[in-house]
């Protein structure tokens, strides 16, 4: 389970100085479900999601990730964590096989483990026949697969999707989108975000609209459908976010 | 599981590192080639075209001796001299190397009684290789006609020729021959061992931070368990097995090197330099020079921290090599000895310390406070680069 509690970030900025790119964030993820953080470029999605990796401390709040407090226990957090964004590249001289052993020994696997669990995961995602192959000269769907591989390798029970599909082409981000599923099917909680409506209908059983660092609406799709009378995602995304848009501009 | 992730990440930059082409290339190819190409390349090259240049013969001008014609007929008949006519702008002749000198005979040199001292004045263009052989066979011509002609007055006069030289002045040396070598070549090595410690370290911890950062692996990294000090100091100590690793091949192949072109001398008749540079003074420089070593390892990583690109930290870097080579160099020149003082200013106190272990000099006192407070530099350096791990506005700077 996630637990955000009055998560904020503010960044010092030479020239415009103080900047609050996440106010207040608090909401809970669910073991076993997909929470979606919706937001446009710019929102605080990204920010959110490093503070639940302890990528980034926040400035005040906390989280409680699988139990562990972010602030307080951050190493025992990643160590509960698979966390994949487009920013979370491979290592390019190493194989595909040395990166995923690479995070299992970091994340304490003894060798007899790791080698059972290497083996499992990759027959399992089809990448025997590129385990020797160096990252650099993998494809972008197998460079997909060993990121998987790398995030699954400890078994975390927490699952952190940034925009895991960005820039990918159709059937690279298929594999992501049947991970995720995948994820909550064995009972992993899962959060992550994006941009693209459709991949939040589809795989999401709760959505947070985040928007300037705030989160604005959060509910299941069917609550969303309900508060703001529309059936289509983007209609009511729209109907969130242009009020707090609009007086921006003003 | 905590500090056996320093390990992990340890060796895991070392397999990457022994992938790298670049990394193998600054770090094991230079530091191997560099020295055989300057010395067995370069120097005999060099001693190759001396030798050439002094074989060859030189075309000079002579001023006046008229009525000398003894000594003019005498100077056209030295070996390796060709006389020109004379001609009124010989300078500009010597300038642009028509000529390499002119030799102005005073008049009446040929008749001088010996009451007189006239001036055999010879032009050159001074710093000219070819030039100063010139001046020198015209030299030795005159030195030997003013001895022959001062033998000739003194067995006129039936006194011994013995008199023209009646004593001689000897230079002798005390010191011992590693004493000598310390202070002629001493400075060279610890110069060498520094400068290698600084270029091997470079590429690593360009390639380990900003390196990293451009191949958007930072995120991946952070996102695992392991703490950013572990982190740093698994990256830190690669970046510091690179350095002592360049240093160590580039004294190892300046030592072989040395000894080819000894026997490449040796060979060609030339009279070698002998270096007696014993291991044991190579090793205590190595040694005085790893707290060194850790300090620039360390000092690099905090700086290409800063970069975002592999590029800017480049240039960030690049002024560091000034600041390094400055007190390197201050150390050979000559007069700069170990004060007190001197003892902690970093670069320069290692420099001129290893210049006195060459020399087999050992001032405990010395050694002690060089070697704690160049330690004390090197911590403060690492515990920088941890702080700098911990800062987000580093680490994510855009």
């Amino acid at each position: 389970m996630i637990e955000a509690r009055g998560l904020s970030k503010r960044f010092h900025d030479k020239k415009r100085g103080e900047i609050s790119a996440v106010e207040t964030v608090s909401f809970t993820c669910q073991a076993g479900s997909i929470y979606g953080l919706l937001g446009a470029n710019g929102a605080g999605k990204t920010t959110t999601l490093r503070m639940l990796a302890t990528i980034l401390e926040p400035t005040d709040g906390t989280a409680l990730v699988f139990g562990h407090d972010i602030v307080e226990h951050p190493e025992k957090v990643r160590a509960s964590i698979g966390f994949l964004s487009t920013a979370t590249a491979l290592y390019p001289r190493l194989t595909a096989q040395e990166m995923v052993e690479y995070f299992g020994r970091l994340n304490g696997l003894d060798e007899g483990t790791l080698k059972r669990r290497v083996d499992d995961i990759f027959k399992r995602l089809e990448m025997d026949s590129f385990r020797d192959r160096r990252c650099d000269k993998l494809s972008t769907g197998m460079k997909q697969k060993t990121s998987i591989a790398r995030t699954l390798v400890h078994d975390p029970p927490v699952m952190i999707f940034d925009e895991p599909t960005l820039g990918l082409d159709i059937m690279a981000a298929r594999t992501i989108v049947a991970f995720i599923r995948e994820c909550r099917e064995n009972g992993k909680t899962v959060i992550f975000s994006t941009h693209v409506m459709s991949e939040v209908e589809k795989l999401c059983d709760v959505i947070g609209i985040i928007h300037n660092g705030a989160l604005l609406a959060e509910g299941t799709p069917a609550e969303l459908r309900d508060k703001y009378s529309e059936s289509d995602l983007e209609e009511i995304f729209m109907k969130v976010v242009t009020p707090h848009t609009a007086v921006e501009v003003a | 599981m905590a500090r056996h992730n320093i390990g992990i990440v340890y060796r895991k930059e070392l397999m990457e590192a022994l992938r790298d082409r670049r990394t193998l290339i600054s770090t094991i190819l230079v530091p191997i080639l560099v020295f055989p190409v300057l010395t067995v390349g370069v120097g005999s090259v060099a001693i190759s075209l001396i030798g050439e240049a002094s074989r060859q013969p030189s075309k000079i001008m002579i001023l006046g001796g008229k009525d000398s014609p003894a000594i003019v007929d005498s100077l056209r008949q030295v070996k390796n001299l060709i006389v020109v006519p004379e001609s009124a702008n010989y300078t500009d002749m010597i300038s642009n190397k028509k000529i390499r000198a002119a030799v102005e005979i005073p008049p009446g040199l040929q008749n001088t009684s010996g009451d007189s001292y006239p001036a055999v004045k010879i032009y050159i263009f001074s710093g000219d290789l070819k030039s100063s052989f010139a001046a020198t066979r015209i030299e030795k011509f005159f030195m030997e006609y003013r001895d022959a002609r001062a033998r000739e007055r003194l067995s006129e006069q039936h006194l011994p020729t013995s008199l023209l030289k009646s004593f001689e002045i000897k230079q002798q040396n005390v010191v011992s021959a590693e004493k000598v070598a310390g202070e002629t070549f001493g400075g060279i090595i610890p110069y060498l061992v520094i400068i290698m410690c600084l270029t091997g370290a470079m590429y690593p911890a360009m390639d380990l931070t900003a390196g990293e950062k451009e191949r958007a692996t930072m995120e991946t990294i952070l996102s695992s368990p392991v703490s950013r000090t572990h982190l740093v100091l698994g990256k830190f100590f690669l970046v510091l097995t690179a350095s002592l690793v360049t240093a160590a091949l580039a004294v190892t192949s300046m030592g072989v090197s040395s000894r080819v072109f000894q026997h490449f001398q040796n060979q060609q008749g030339e009279e070698s330099i002998h270096i007696p540079i014993g291991l044991g003074a190579v090793l205590s420089v190595f040694l005085v020079a790893l707290p060194l070593a850790v300090m620039f390892s360390a000092a690099l990583i905090t700086i290409s921290l800063f970069a975002k690109s592999y590029k800017e930290a480049q240039s960030y870097i690049s002024p560091l090599m000034i600041i390094v080579i400055v007190p390197a160099v201050a150390a050979m020149l000559p007069g700069i000895e170990l004060t007190p003082q001197l003892s902690l200013i970093p670069i320069l106190n290692v420099s001129l310390l290893c210049k006195d272990l060459i020399a087999g000099t050992y001032h405990w006192n010395s050694i002690l406070l060089i070697f704690l407070s160049t330690c004390v530099y090197a911590a403060a350096a690492i515990f920088l680069a941890i702080k700098m791990f911990h800062r987000e506005s580093v680490l994510f700077r855009s």
